[in-house]
């Protein structure tokens, strides 16, 4: 269990994403021409058409980049220690922040290429929506 | 190419303490539109139009004319974060030449040290909901560790060091030394040490968020100031000589697919501004570029095109950033890292690029004729601005 910040509805571009965190499922969209669009959104970033198709990822992805926290002002983080925020690059061709966890130090044992998959961390409170976070594979 | 000169900033004033309790941030605007104008020799009646960043409790153009006492017939409230008064100046070019306006007046305030402001380790985005919170607030990603991720990326993909990114920091701590404000912020924010620096203080900094050190991140400070663009009618009446401004881009980046988090906005905003000056950047003497941290200004470095993308390791190695050194130099006011960061630096590259056109600087390189302002506004890693203005000598 982990007491992430929640993300806060209604709001309709990112609720279905959420509802999938949910179900277990990393949700992508794509428009009509088969371009991805992530963050997801009501329209084609591309083309700005509307009609826009929600896929189930693998969860599979390589680090493009990261950080790790040492010092931060955040309730809910501060107790964590050194923490890792990335940006996960899906093999579908989405990019995501997130987080990589399941090393024993994010320091030396993270870094770019490595290759991770998704799973669906469980926060505190009822009906709390899990948080999509990476580990190495 | 014979440049066009069809506006000026014929004032500037920049607020002197760095720690200043009892003070508003609009007491702080109001005070340096004043000295700016002073500085001008042109009169508070005079202001005609008015750029604004949203800062303070202002209420941008919509309430700051009214705590001024002024009725501009142009009023714009560009918010960029801190690249806002690179646009401002770039506004001002266009209005001004078009005849929209004749004295046009940017202001900055903020109290970020006395409130305590965390800007930079206090999280993003916290409350509220929008499209972009709900995908990265649960990552509890900081301001730092956002630019710190465009260093992880430029490091792994060319090769950048440390030892390399400390330079910037080397030589901008070197001109804050020269100037006393910025002696003065130090002291006043209790700096460890209030010294020239090395490459290996950089490096034996502690790390806020990896790769990035303490002495690699700008300080966060009060502060504020102004500046008065004119009309070249104008501009040939006022106290001092005028700066004129020749060019100017702006641009937007954000996270996207496949992107590459090493190239910024400014790669878009900068050639449209050489291109509007008619200059190169092989021309340009002064550089004064946002350093919110080392990063930023390697990025810039190579944006701006004074080498090429990932080549800024070795642009910078041999020292050359610093005023009393040949080649480009580098914020010659100690920068963000050293001389002050209320939170919005932007306004700040402007006024020491006066500064040094106007031959006033504490590290003062001779003869500089030309120089180039450039602001990133928003998260280097993420949803960003760039703004470039080039400066010219009268």
């Amino acid at each position: 269990m982990a007491n992430r910040p929640q993300p806060s509805f209604p709001e309709p571009d990112t609720q279905h994403f959420w509802e999938g965190c949910k179900a277990g499922e990393l949700r992508y969209q794509t428009d009509a021409d088969g371009n991805v669009v992530f963050y997801p959104r009501g329209h084609s970033t591309v083309t700005g058409d509307r009609d826009l198709t929600w896929h189930v990822s693998a969860g599979l992805g390589t680090v493009y980049t990261y950080s790790v926290v040492r010092q931060n002002r955040m309730p809910g983080f501060q107790e964590l220690g050194a923490y890792a925020v990335a940006y996960i690059d899906l093999d579908e061709g989405f990019r995501m922040m997130s987080t990589v966890v399941g090393v024993d130090n994010p320091v030396t044992d993270i870094h770019i290429g490595q290759r991770v998959q998704v799973e669906f961390e469980e926060q505190d409170g009822d009906d709390a929506y899990p948080v999509p976070v990476f580990r190495p594979v | 190419m014979a440049q066009e000169r069809l506006a000026a900033i014929a004032g500037i004033h920049e607020y002197p303490l760095r720690v200043a309790p009892g003070v508003s941030s609009m007491q702080i605007k109001a005070d340096s539109m004043k000295r700016a104008l002073d500085d001008a020799g042109l009169d508070w009646g005079d202001v005609d139009g008015l750029y604004d960043a949203l800062d303070g409790e202002g209420g941008g153009g919509l309430g700051l004319a009214a705590y001024l006492g002024i009725k501009p017939r142009l009023l714009d409230t560009t918010q960029v974060g801190g690249s806002s008064y690179e646009f401002h100046a770039s506004h001002a070019l266009r209005d001004i030449a078009a005849g929209r306006c004749n004295v046009a007046v940017t202001t900055y305030g903020s109290t970020a040290a006395t409130q305590r402001t965390p800007i930079g380790t206090g999280g993003l985005g916290r409350g509220g909901a929008s499209w972009q919170q709900n995908m990265e607030s649960p990552y509890g990603s900081t301001l730092i560790s956002n630019y710190a991720m465009v260093a992880h990326r430029h490091m792994h993909e060319y090769g950048t060091t440390t030892e390399q990114l400390a330079q910037i920091s080397v030589a901008t701590r070197k001109h804050a030394m020269r100037n006393p404000e910025a002696v003065k912020a130090m002291t006043d924010l209790q700096f460890v040490k209030v010294d020239e620096i090395t490459v290996e203080d950089v490096l034996e900094s502690r790390i806020i968020a990896d790769p990035l050190h303490l002495l690699e991140c700008c300080m966060i400070s009060d502060g504020g100031g102004a500046a008065v663009f004119v009309s070249p009618e104008i501009a040939r009446d006022i106290k001092k000589k005028p700066v004129w401004i020749i060019g100017a881009g702006e641009a937007t980046k954000y996270r996207e697919n496949n992107g590459d988090i090493t190239t910024s906005a400014g790669a878009q905003s900068a050639p449209a501004a050489f291109a509007q000056a008619g200059v190169t950047p092989d021309e340009i003497d002064i550089a004064m570029i946002y350093d919110s941290f080392s990063i930023t200004v390697a990025v810039m470095l190579e944006d701006l095109g004074f080498c090429a993308k990932g080549e800024v390791g070795e642009f910078i190695n041999d020292g050359h950033l610093a005023f009393d050194q040949p080649g480009l130099t580098l914020n010659t006011d100690g920068g963000g890292l050293s001389s002050n960061h209320p939170g919005m630096r932007g306004l700040f590259l402007l006024l020491e690029s006066v500064r040094q056109l106007r031959g006033e600087s504490t590290s003062q390189v001779d003869g500089a004729k030309l120089a180039v302002a450039h602001g990133n506004g928003g998260l280097l890693g993420g949803t960003h601005t760039g703004g470039t203005v080039i400066l010219a000598a009268d």
